[in-house]
């Protein structure tokens, strides 16, 4: 298939002679796509950033005025913002981290040849097909006070933890919210991992292990650089998701204790308080937040997509 | 390329890392890795299903037995699902999901073909830097856009309504479906489009003729992952509906969550959760292969 694609590219008539046409079918082919995308995201993300320049009245309707940067600088100054933001970098860091290491132990158990393997990979995908909101309500139905499993237990097992009100106290609100997310997306990690294992020559293993190597020093020096590649994307597939956080504490606290998120801190001024001008400096500070943070990643890493535009 | 062949076809080649005799270290410890693959595998099994076994227990339980932790209901109803059937938000939530998840998934695939064929197939200029603004809508945080869209669909008339949360959840499911899409096409041998193209078709025939029919599985698998997504959005859900004559089930879940704050029917809100769940897992159980293929589509690049 190769040759036949050198072969096509080095026909000079083939070049010339589908150009134009080519490009034309392009374009329309992508033009409702790109309508679409560019109506509903690019052009709000400019009109949210007007927005995040003006006050609206709470009171009269339609009443407005431009005030500049002064929405930026309440949102900078308040403790609030500072408060979601650390709680969001935490979650996520925190999240994504356990999600590593559980989806990778989960990869190389996905990955073992035994009886049982397919059925093993479909288990795993029930968490990442049930809904966010109902992960949030299976959690609650798991610790809440009262009605909960978690704190019985930990109170039959002697173990520490049964007088904690789960989702009432600061800390371990988080603690459950970071534990419903690991719950739904250490499969979706998993997934991608084993992915990556799945393209590993065996023959590499082989030399290694003709070389002396360990079944651990396989794993350090053969199995993690060669899973670097579907680990990076994995990764920021789920650093931008948490990042973004929203369902999952607005049904597990409603944001309370400790849990109130970027995205959350923003949607409550805008629809609870119905501050737009600030709603939205807040939108547009969490969207400059994921973009950075996606851009630093996509530096990393930004050879796949060069790739995947490039092979055709 | 031929990495991609590689991974499709790996579940034939993995036969080949059957055990092999001797594995490096002696008789007596060669239980040893059956064993730790097994705990392992029983506690990713415990750690997958017993949440979701815990919310069904939760859902046919009521009254008092609901604040006894039993890991079996005592006395098995079936109350919260009758009383959810007989909840007209419920029905009416279940109707507009079903409705606005089929209605975009058909759009998503429709304009995410076209979309995905330009990309993998014809040439045309400055295609990086398009595939880039593309695939960069899937990091947008939803409420960068939620207080705009809230604006003008309230002029536009589009507040509350099935249009109004099918087109910003198309904008949001179309980079994901395109770039699966995409890499299904590229799998598709070129010379099958070439000898088209030799016989006189047109590049739009030999799409709609020839590449369409072979990516039927890519087509199955995008709109799995398209309505997985669309069912699951909640963000807009909440921020872009008033009433039930366009909240979708998440946001109606929510609603029961929120405005019993004192006395929260977690039995009814389970029961709820588990009629929504099960044919998700069904869906699972059924396309696992289609379903893993769209997930891990370009996820591996050599």
């Amino acid at each position: 298939m190769e040759a036949a694609t050198a072969r096509l590219k080095s026909r000079p008539a083939e070049r010339g002679g589908y150009g134009r046409s080519e490009r034309r079918l392009a374009a329309a082919m992508l033009a409702p796509s790109l309508i679409v995308i560019a109506a509903v995201a690019a052009y709000p993300i400019g009109y949210a950033f007007w927005l995040s320049l003006t006050e609206y009245s709470v009171r009269v309707p339609d009443r407005w005025r431009f005030v500049g940067f002064d929405n930026y600088t309440d949102a900078l100054s308040s403790p609030e913002f500072w408060d979601a933001l650390t709680t969001t970098f935490i979650f996520s860091g925190i999240s994504v981290a356990l999600e590593l290491v559980i989806g990778l132990g989960m990869a190389l158990c996905m990955h073992e040849a035994f009886k049982g393997r397919a059925l093993l990979r479909t288990v795993v995908l029930v968490p990442w097909a049930i809904l966010t909101v109902v992960t949030a309500i299976t959690w609650r139905t798991i610790f809440e006070p009262g009605l909960g499993l978690a704190p019985v237990l930990l109170d039959k097992l002697g173990l520490p933890g049964a007088d904690v009100v789960w989702l009432g106290q600061e800390p371990y609100a988080l603690g459950v919210m970071i534990l419903a997310d690991v719950w739904k997306t250490a499969p979706f990690m998993a997934l991608l991992i084993l992915a990556g294992l799945q393209v590993i020559p065996d023959e590499l293993y082989d030399a290694a292990k003709v070389d002396g190597a360990s079944a651990w020093q396989r794993f350090w020096r053969v199995t993690l650089p060669l899973l670097k590649p579907a680990i990076l994307v994995a990764l920021i597939f789920r650093t931008l998701d948490a990042l973004r956080i929203f369902d999952l504490p607005y049904v597990l606290t409603q944001g309370a204790n400790g849990t109130t998120t970027l995205s959350l801190i923003a949607q409550q001024e805008l629809t609870a308080n119905r501050l737009i001008g600030l709603g939205s400096a807040l939108s547009i500070l969490t969207f400059v937040i994921v973009m950075v943070v996606a851009f630093i990643y996509i530096r990393a890493v930004g050879g796949n997509i060069r790739a995947l535009a490039e092979e055709t | 390329m031929a990495t991609r062949t590689l991974e499709r076809t790996g579940t034939a080649g993995e036969a080949r890392r059957e055990p092999r005799a001797g594995e490096a270290h002696g008789p007596e410890r060669r239980w040893v890795k059956p064993v730790l693959l097994w705990t392992a595998v029983v506690l990713i099994v415990i750690f997958c299903l017993f949440p979701f076994y815990w919310l069904i227990n939760v859902s046919l339980k009521a009254g008092p037995d609901l604040s006894g932790a039993d890991l079996l209901p005592p006395n098995p109803t079936l109350d919260n699902y009758q009383s959810i059937f007989e909840d007209a938000d419920f029905t009416k939530a279940l109707r507009n999901s079903v409705g606005i998840t089929t209605i975009t998934t058909v759009l998503a695939l429709v304009f995410g073909s076209f979309a995905a064929y330009a990309l993998a197939r014809l040439r045309f200029p400055l295609k990086f830097l398009l595939l880039g603004v593309i695939l960069s809508i899937t990091t947008f945080p939803p409420i960068a856009i939620a207080a705009p869209i809230f604006k003008l669909w309230t002029e536009l008339g589009l507040y509350n309504t099935w249009a109004g949360l099918i087109i910003p959840n198309l904008t949001f499911a179309l980079p994901l479906c395109i770039y699966i899409l995409a890499s299904f096409f590229r799998e598709i041998p070129k010379e099958l489009e070439e000898a088209a193209l030799v016989d006189g078709a047109t590049h739009f025939q030999a799409f709609r003729k020839i590449v369409l029919p072979l990516a039927a599985p890519g087509l199955v698998t995008a709109g799995l992952l398209t309505a997985f997504f669309v069912w699951n959005e909640f963000l807009l859900a909440i921020t872009l509906t008033s009433s039930t004559s366009a909240r979708t089930v998440p946001a109606a879940i929510a609603f029961f969550t929120g405005s019993q704050k004192f006395e929260v029917p977690l039995g009814t809100i389970s029961a709820a959760s588990v009629v929504i769940t099960i044919p998700l897992v069904a869906l699972v159980i059924i396309f696992q292969k289609r379903i893993v293929a769209g997930l891990t589509a370009g996820a591996v690049k050599g």
